[in-house]
């Protein structure tokens, strides 16, 4: 376990080590929140139809998904050592390490992504929670909601994880990650909620994005928090999420160790 | 103790003329060449040893040692180290190994160097007291004091490398493959690796197996030598038969630079 926490530590150091860096990306977040709310109020105030989802709850989902940014997108390059690593052949030296490939992606994927948005998530939801009112965070539903959004928001991270994990046991077998990634970048940003929260999709296709993993990635915990999927619903939505990391893992584990028998090491 | 029998390793190679209209055909059909980096390559090394392993560029030398280090799987033959095979004990078998690859890189780029050990030290789970007593031991050795607190991206290739080789020993291994560990050192460095790589060996026993190209890296530290071209074992001799194989070559027996001779045969066997 220790070995897995130090990857984490190791990430938060590399994260500390660039201040000017954080601070331009954490105003981009931050701005990048604003205006989306800002978009938000525009169609609430003209629309005469009844809202799928409250605007405070819409509020609070749209924070929370900048302050957790990190932990669930696919597309910024979180993890780009490891594609780097794959690309320029130091996937070597990661080999002579005693501990499994997958795992050890895994612990360092895990930790990167609760490292950086550790850093992030605090400065954040707090500006988030000082802003003058429709723009404000609300606290949480419930403490019960909390504790749900809480373990949501873990097991979404696993979920994202072992499905990144997979694209990276493919990239040993295609070496080049563009082509998965610029696919990664567009659909699983709209596949799981970030570009448009799942309750204002008409169903029967928000009925299918549930069902898929993408769905059970960060659209669980950023509704759990504010309410929008409570009871019954929630519980549901918890034990896909188990049933898909369970899944993604035993086929990323399966990929990956046949990817390791037929490695080869670029660049000599 | 290593043992290596008949291993066969080839590599797929897709190739292509220059240009764009060569580029957009091979989109459609790929022509793959199958290069033969090692054929039938067979030794045995026996524990303390220090070994070099020579052959010009693109002979097999990193091959094998990624196959020794459990990296790579051979097509055929049988290879066995410290009584276990590489590739399919990895995990066990890398604990016990330590892997220097000179022209790559093992510490984190952004962080001071002692945050990579750091790290190396939970990931190889090794006690906090043999921890401490190997770093000291590697500081005053390589003279590391003064790097361990810089970011790996601020310096030197030669300041590195002596950080990628105390980065490699940190676990007590008892087998260490180094390949190509001298590139880009000045001759202090060059020097204090040496000696210390030496000591090494003298002191704890530890298996060195080196690739270089620089021929007084072997003379300084191996009275063993492999030798090899083509993806196949030409000689395993001490250095003074390397020599007598090359004067035999040409019928002359003369005193040359090692260099020479390493040239010469590389020429006369027909392996470049």
């Amino acid at each position: 376990m220790k070995k897995y926490v130090s990857f984490f530590k190791m990430r938060f150091q590399v994260g500390l080590q660039y201040r000017s860096a954080s601070i331009a990306a954490l105003t981009t977040q931050f701005l990048w929140g604003i205006m989306e709310i800002a978009a938000y109020r525009a169609i609430y105030l003209s629309s005469g139809k009844e809202p799928p989802m409250e605007f405070s709850a819409l509020v609070s989902y749209i924070w929370l998904k900048e302050a957790f940014l990190a932990m669930f997108n696919t597309w910024i390059a979180t993890d780009g050592d490891i594609f780097s690593v794959i690309m320029n052949g130091d996937v070597a030296y990661e080999l002579c390490r005693p501990i499994s490939l997958y795992r050890m992606w895994f612990a360092k994927s895990v930790g990167g992504r609760c490292a950086t948005a550790a850093l992030k998530c605090v400065p954040i939801i707090s500006v988030a929670a000082l802003l003058p009112r429709p723009y404000r965070i609300s606290a949480p539903e419930s403490i019960t909601a909390f504790c749900f959004f809480l373990l949501t928001l873990f097991l979404g991270l696993l979920v994202t994880v072992s499905f990144c994990m997979l694209v990276y046991a493919i990239t040993l077998f295609t070496i080049s990650p563009q082509g998965l990634r610029a696919l990664l970048t567009g659909a699983v940003e709209f596949l799981s909620g970030a570009i448009i929260p799942f309750p204002f999709i008409p169903q029967p296709v928000r009925g299918v994005l549930e069902m898929l993993p993408f769905g059970s990635m960060q659209n669980v915990a950023l509704r759990v928090y504010s309410g929008s999927l409570a009871g019954g619903e929630a519980l549901r939505a918890v034990w896909l999420q188990i049933f898909w990391i369970a899944a993604l893992v035993l086929v990323g584990r399966a990929v990956c160790r046949r990817a390791e028998q037929r490695m080869v090491v670029q660049g000599g | 103790m290593i043992t290596m029998e008949g291993i066969c390793k080839s590599y797929r190679i897709a190739k292509r003329n220059a240009g764009l209209a060569e580029a957009c055909k091979s989109l459609f059909h790929r022509k793959t060449e199958t290069i033969k980096a090692l054929s039938d390559i067979s030794f045995t090394i026996a524990d303390g040893e220090m070994v070099g392993y020579i052959g010009p560029n693109g002979a097999g030398k990193s091959s094998t040692i990624k196959i020794l280090s459990g990296i790579l799987t051979p097509d055929s033959g049988s290879c066995i180290v410290n009584g276990r095979i590489p590739w399919k004990d990895r995990i066990a078998h890398v604990r016990e190994i330590g892997v220097v690859f000179g022209q790559r890189s093992q510490l984190w780029w952004d962080v001071p160097v002692i945050d990579s050990f750091e790290l190396i030290k939970e990931i190889y789970s090794i006690k906090t007291h043999n921890y401490q007593h190997n770093l000291e031991e590697l500081t005053e050795l390589l003279a590391l004091k003064e790097l361990l607190k810089t970011p790996v991206r601020q310096l030197s290739l030669g300041q590195r490398m002596r950080c990628e080789i105390a980065a490699s020993l940190l676990h007590d291994p008892s087998l260490l493959f180094l390949d190509e560990p001298t590139i880009g050192l000045d001759a202090v460095s060059k020097l204090a690796v040496r000696d210390f790589i030496k000591k090494r060996n003298e002191e704890h026993g530890t298996t060195v197996i080196l690739t270089t190209h620089d021929m007084q890296d072997i003379a300084a530290l191996t009275n063993r030598v492999i030798l090899i071209g083509k993806g196949r074992l030409l000689l395993d001799g001490t250095l003074e038969s390397l020599r007598q194989q090359a004067a035999d070559l040409d019928g002359e027996d003369s005193v040359e630079e090692l260099d020479w001779i390493v040239a010469k045969l590389y020429r006369g066997l027909d392996i470049l």
